[in-house]
């Protein structure tokens, strides 16, 4: 049985335990609302360009004429896989389930003969992926330092692929993100950024029988808007990953306070019945003591 | 018809600024145009420069550099995706020279970096027409 010093002291050391988790789910949560406001608030600019590039692609006078971005290389040798996690732990399956998802993706590619080469964006997708393909990363990008994560950030990103693409690198690019669902579901996505699936439900504004007039002409303004949508595409990857992550991060806190509480629970029975035998245990040997005099 | 264009200039992160306006002026590549009320459907590339929006009347009510984007006419709405966007009145002055400075020296640092030469130069332009429209007005 163990002493009762021992079990006093663990019953403290649990207790701090669940102070720390109740305090980052609390932070968690905060985090959250902001990330959800950032996610709410760069919709718009997506789904504008979105229906820009639907416009645009639906007037082009015909397939080869679309830029790479648009149209790809029409091979799929080698492949990027853009994997995009957090920057820190403590949040449940939300790191490693982008990695498995990602791990699984390069396995069967490679599998079936092709190249794969992999960026990371987010220390945790590095540690988690450069155990087993570490010889596939080409390079990554660590945000542990930036606050906020900002458009400059997705730019960075969205250029470094783009040099990446301008120099033949890869032929098919893929990103890697969880989507937020709720706090308690976030679903992981790959979607492939280059070249570019539009999608096919959006509808067209009503223009009332007028058709667009471009400016210079529709090539053109595709070469601007595929790299911008690009970048946009990774930024909305990364806020939506960033609310993900805090979702993650709250789940998994709330879940390690309520078992926290459950041990200081067990560990309060087992002190106190231990107390009591004690007691018991003293009292029947002063009665005893006291019965053989 | 609306005799008002609805107005919406968009950034990345959020919507910047969102007005009924009589008439928007917009930097577009092939030269500015005016956008009222009834527009014939339009996509443009714009190039680094000042939009203009006339709430009502003769006067420019506000007057944003963007320093390039896309905008988006269809019927009685303009909608301009801008990076990159500044209120008139809230450009700081002292910093300018800074700035001009920083982005002449990516143009340097670029070297043969054709997409990173291309985005330096996009920024000193931009940079460039504020100064301009600054000591015009």
């Amino acid at each position: 049985m163990p002493s009762l010093k021992s079990l006093r002291l663990r019953i403290a050391s649990v207790k701090s335990t669940q102070k720390i988790t109740k305090a980052m789910k609390m932070v968690a949560a905060s985090k959250l609302r902001r990330a959800q406001e950032a996610a709410e608030q760069a919709r718009p600019y997506a789904e504008r360009m979105e229906r820009m590039l639907v416009s645009l692609a639906a007037s082009l006078p015909s397939a080869d004429d679309a830029p790479r971005l648009l149209g790809g290389t029409g091979s799929d040798q080698t492949h990027l896989l853009v994997v995009a996690t957090g920057e820190r732990g403590l949040c449940g399956a939300f790191n490693s389930s982008i990695a498995r998802a990602a791990r699984r993706k390069a396995q069967e590619l490679l599998g079936q003969g092709k190249t794969v080469k992999i960026l990371w964006v987010g220390r945790k997708g590095r540690d988690n992926l450069k155990r087993d393909l570490a010889r596939n990363i080409v390079d990554g990008f660590d945000f542990s330092k930036v606050k906020r994560v900002g458009f400059v950030e997705a730019a960075q990103v969205s250029d470094k692929i783009l040099s990446l693409f301008a120099h033949g690198e890869f032929d098919v690019c893929t990103i890697f993100f969880n989507t937020f669902k709720s706090v308690i579901s976030q679903v992981v996505t790959e979607r492939q950024l280059i070249p570019l699936a539009l999608p096919e439900a959006t509808a067209l504004p009503d223009l009332g029988g007028a058709i667009y007039e471009f400016e210079p002409d529709e090539t053109e303004i595709l070469e601007q808007l595929l790299p911008r949508n690009l970048a946009v595409q990774v930024f909305r990857a990364m806020l939506e990953n960033n609310a993900s992550e805090q979702g993650a991060r709250m789940s998994a806190m709330d879940n390690a306070t309520r078992n926290a509480g459950e041990m200081i629970n067990k560990l309060t029975l087992v002190y106190n019945r231990t107390r009591q035998a004690m007691i018991t245990k003293e009292l029947i040997e002063i009665i005893s003591g006291a019965e053989a005099v | 018809m609306a005799d008002k264009v609805t107005f919406e200039l968009v950034s990345p992160e959020r919507v910047l600024l969102s007005v009924e306006a009589e008439m928007v002026v917009v930097p577009g590549s092939e030269g500015d145009f005016a956008v009222l009320a009834g527009h014939q459907p339009t996509i443009s590339a714009l190039r680094p420069g000042s939009i203009d929006v006339y709430e009502a009347g003769d006067r420019i009510s506000s007057r944003i550099f963007v320093a390039g984007g896309l905008a988006e006419v269809s019927l009685d709405r303009l909608t301009v995706l801008a990076e990159a966007a500044e209120r008139f009145e809230s450009v700081d002055r002292a910093a300018l020279g800074q700035r001009i400075a920083e982005a002449t020296e990516a143009i340097e640092d670029a070297g043969a970096d054709e997409v990173k030469r291309d985005a330096a130069e996009t920024r000193l332009a931009y940079l460039q027409h504020i100064v301009e429209t600054n000591t015009v007005n």
